[in-house]
């Protein structure tokens, strides 16, 4: 019980001093949070939920008309929605695995005594501290077949990244690499440098390579706080908007959340949205349990 | 000291108060954030001058202007007045009670003869042909297109042009022409490609260029009366049209997968195309030496026509009307009897606004303000427009699905896109009991 496992205030306090007792000041904490949770997310979940079953559009003044299933089923069937799907797990695996893989190596790389580096490392944090709209429009300029630096630095004559239905994706998806490693890197080195050296050094002297120290030694405990990130990205990259949307309009890059906020706030389809907007949570919420299943088993080892 | 304190906070109280009154006193127009609502501001400080009334034009980047007037309008919110509102909204923001109904204030103030017929028929009037009016005319608008004088004019470029189709090289005067001269100039070797036009699925950009090239090939999107589609949508005419579009996304600069008015106009700055589809609202930038160095050698002509000598454009544009949740009706009601007024609609050209005043439209001094006037006034006779029906967006996101994949990216035929388009819109007909 959380009552019984409190510590009791320091009879000095100043709140003892007012009179409060402990339970008053845990209510004074936590009653706030709770009511804005309510009102700000627990209420419009479930009021949403309602909607997602009638054909209410927002743009009308016609009241609500239940229509249970059916918009449930009629997404379910539209072979567009699926497209939006298959879209978003691609782009989730391929931008998510691209910024463990190179988030993790540089972290790896970083993890020594070099030089400079703790300037390195802050100003390889620099693409996650701005803008997703500002990544998007300026790695727009990047791309550019015209006059993009990309094209020019690799040789690659009018190449068109955006433009090019099998490329567009992967263009997106290293743009959100560029940005999100850093993220990955900061908490792989959080993981790498609490490391115990002295394994190290007894995996020295039992003459292990490096591949096997690192198989058996690095990753294993570096893998918990991984998981950690790695859950944080895909669950970004699951509701990636913003980026997607400045970078490029090929119906290979619609991803789901571009089709939803499309049907929400330009057709104004508002009960189907909200079963769409159903549809993406329970997914996420899926995949996010098979991950916190995994990490806490590997917590346990 | 207290009687101090007293006798200000009374004095701020009755400052309050008539500040409060004051209030009723103001107005709030809500636009894009464009050209054209920067003079609108110029035109109603006018009007403050004349009234006392102080009127506030506020704006929003294009790409959220529709969503942030809905959002609004679905709120019942009174924070704007006035709505400059795109001719597409017309279905939805009548249907849903957002507008007050201008009616009797359009036959009352002879709107009808004062304005040019097409800006009503499109901006004002829904149900089509219902004699139902929800705003004024205000912006006027079309698609029109732009062009390299320099080049076309280059005698070595014309030599070779009247070599090889056995034409005089010109502004083009049919589509013919046009896909003719777009593959003239399209030159990727020397960076140069031949004609810039909307291909960006995320709204009405696509559907937009689209529309300039089935109205003139004779074409129709369906019976705006009836809701009829099939056989209209995807009739011979439609599918020639489509053709002809896709031939000409082959002559575009390279990665032109996402272009719409900005993009177009950069195609003539950047110096990368000969030809370039826009609106005429964004042609002032055209003739402004900082923002184009091709200023000088920059022309202007309106859509060809098809096969048939049928030439329309798509329309743009917008007209304003009155939001049914504005507290401050009455004087909204003044405000557009003002705004209609001749002299005001003069002035409203000379600042650079694109006036449906038939008088100033007709006038040699309009004509002749700028080389793109008489194209405009041409084409404003000779519009037409997407649907207006509330469920439009939905219609427009049917056309992306099924269009961009055949302009852009070459799959399945025009048959194919319009057939399945067709079906598409039926369902949704359907759906909505029309």
């Amino acid at each position: 019980m959380a009552t019984t496992t409190m510590t009791t205030l320091d009879p000095q306090s100043r709140a003892a001093r007012r009179g409060m007792s402990d339970i008053a000041i845990r209510n004074l904490f936590i009653i706030p949070t709770i009511l804005f949770l309510i009102v700000f997310n627990i209420f419009p979940l479930l009021y949403s939920l309602g909607y997602s079953f009638t054909d209410f559009r927002a743009s009308t003044n016609a009241p609500a008309n239940f229509v249970g299933l059916q918009n449930y089923r009629e997404l379910l069937a539209d072979p567009y929605i699926w497209n939006n799907f298959t879209v978003t797990a691609k782009y989730v695996i391929v931008s998510v695995a691209g910024q463990v893989f190179v988030g993790f190596g540089v972290a790896m790389l970083l993890n020594r005594s070099i030089p400079f580096k703790g300037l390195i490392t802050t100003l390889l944090l620099l693409p996650m501290m701005l803008s997703m709209a500002v990544v998007g429009l300026f790695w727009k300029l990047l791309y550019d077949p015209s006059w993009g630096v990309i094209n020019y630095l690799l040789g690659l004559g009018d190449f068109e990244w955006l433009g090019d239905p099998d490329v567009a994706l992967y263009a997106v998806a290293i743009t959100d690499i560029w940005m999100w490693s850093p993220f990955v890197m900061l908490l792989s080195l959080a993981g790498l440098s609490a490391v115990p050296k002295h394994l190290y050094e007894a995996a020295a002297i039992d003459r292990a390579g490096p591949i096997y120290t690192f198989f058996r030694i690095t990753l294993p405990l570096v893998l918990p706080i991984l998981m950690i990130a790695i859950i944080f990205r895909t669950m970004e990259a699951f509701k990636t908007f913003d980026l997607a949307y400045i970078l490029s309009t090929q119906p290979t890059t619609e991803v789901i959340s571009i089709r939803l906020y499309k049907m929400a706030f330009q057709e104004w389809q508002t009960g189907r949205s909200c079963a769409l907007a159903y549809i993406v949570l329970i997914m996420v919420l899926g995949v996010t349990n098979i991950y916190v299943k995994y990490l806490n088993k590997v917590k346990e080892r | 000291m207290l009687r101090k304190s007293l006798t200000a906070l009374a004095a701020s109280a009755v400052f309050a108060l008539s500040a409060g009154a004051a209030a009723a006193q103001e107005l709030t127009i809500f636009w894009a954030e464009w050209d054209p609502a920067n003079y609108l501001q110029e035109l109603v400080n006018e009007y403050e001058k004349e009234t006392g009334v102080k009127v506030t034009v506020e704006t929003t980047p294009w790409s959220d202007f529709q969503t942030k007037a809905f959002a609004e309008f679905n709120a019942k919110g009174s924070a704007y007045d006035l709505v400059v509102g795109d001719s597409q909204w017309l279905g939805a923001a009548s249907e849903g009670g957002h507008y007050v109904d201008l009616t009797d204030f359009v036959k009352k103030n002879n709107v009808l003869e004062k304005m040019a017929p097409a800006t009503v028929k499109f901006y004002s009037e829904y149900p089509g042909n219902s004699g139902k009016y929800w705003s004024i005319p205000a912006e006027g608008d079309a698609v029109g297109w732009s062009y390299r004088k320099d080049w076309f004019e280059d005698p070595k470029e014309m030599e070779a042009f009247k070599a090889k189709y056995g034409y005089d090289l010109a502004p083009p005067k049919t589509w013919k022409e046009l896909l003719d001269i777009a593959e003239f100039f399209n030159r990727p070797d020397q960076k140069r490609y031949g004609v810039a036009i909307y291909t960006q699925n995320q709204y009405d950009g696509l559907a937009m260029g689209v529309e300039n090239a089935i109205f003139s090939y004779g074409g129709e999107l369906g019976d705006y009366s009836t809701y009829k589609v099939d056989g209209i949508i995807n009739s011979e005419k439609n599918v020639t049209a489509l053709e002809a579009y896709r031939k000409l996304f082959a002559y575009t600069p390279p990665g032109w997968t996402n272009a719409f008015f900005a993009e177009n106009n950069q195609a003539i700055t950047e110096g990368l195309a000969a030809m370039s589809m826009n609106y005429f609202a964004f042609f002032p930038s055209l003739l402004n030496e900082s923002t184009n160095p091709h200023a000088k050698n920059t022309g202007f002509f309106p859509n060809p026509a098809g096969p048939d000598g049928d030439q329309f454009a798509a329309l743009g544009g917008q007209g304003i009307s009155i939001v049914s949740y504005s507290e401050n009706q009455e004087e909204a009601f003044k405000f557009l009897e003002w705004f209609i007024r001749d002299d005001v609609q003069q002035k409203w050209a000379d600042l650079g606004g694109y006036t449906c005043s038939a008088a100033v439209l007709q006038s040699e001094k309009f004509q002749n303000a700028t080389p793109y006037n008489k194209a405009f006034y041409e084409t404003m006779f000779k519009v037409k427009d997407f649907w207006a029906v509330p469920e439009y967006a939905e219609l427009l996101q049917q056309l992306n699905q099924r269009i961009y994949p055949y302009v852009v990216n070459g799959e399945g035929s025009a048959k194919e896109a319009l057939d399945s388009l067709a079906a598409d819109w039926k369902a949704t007909f359907q759906k909505y009991g029309r």
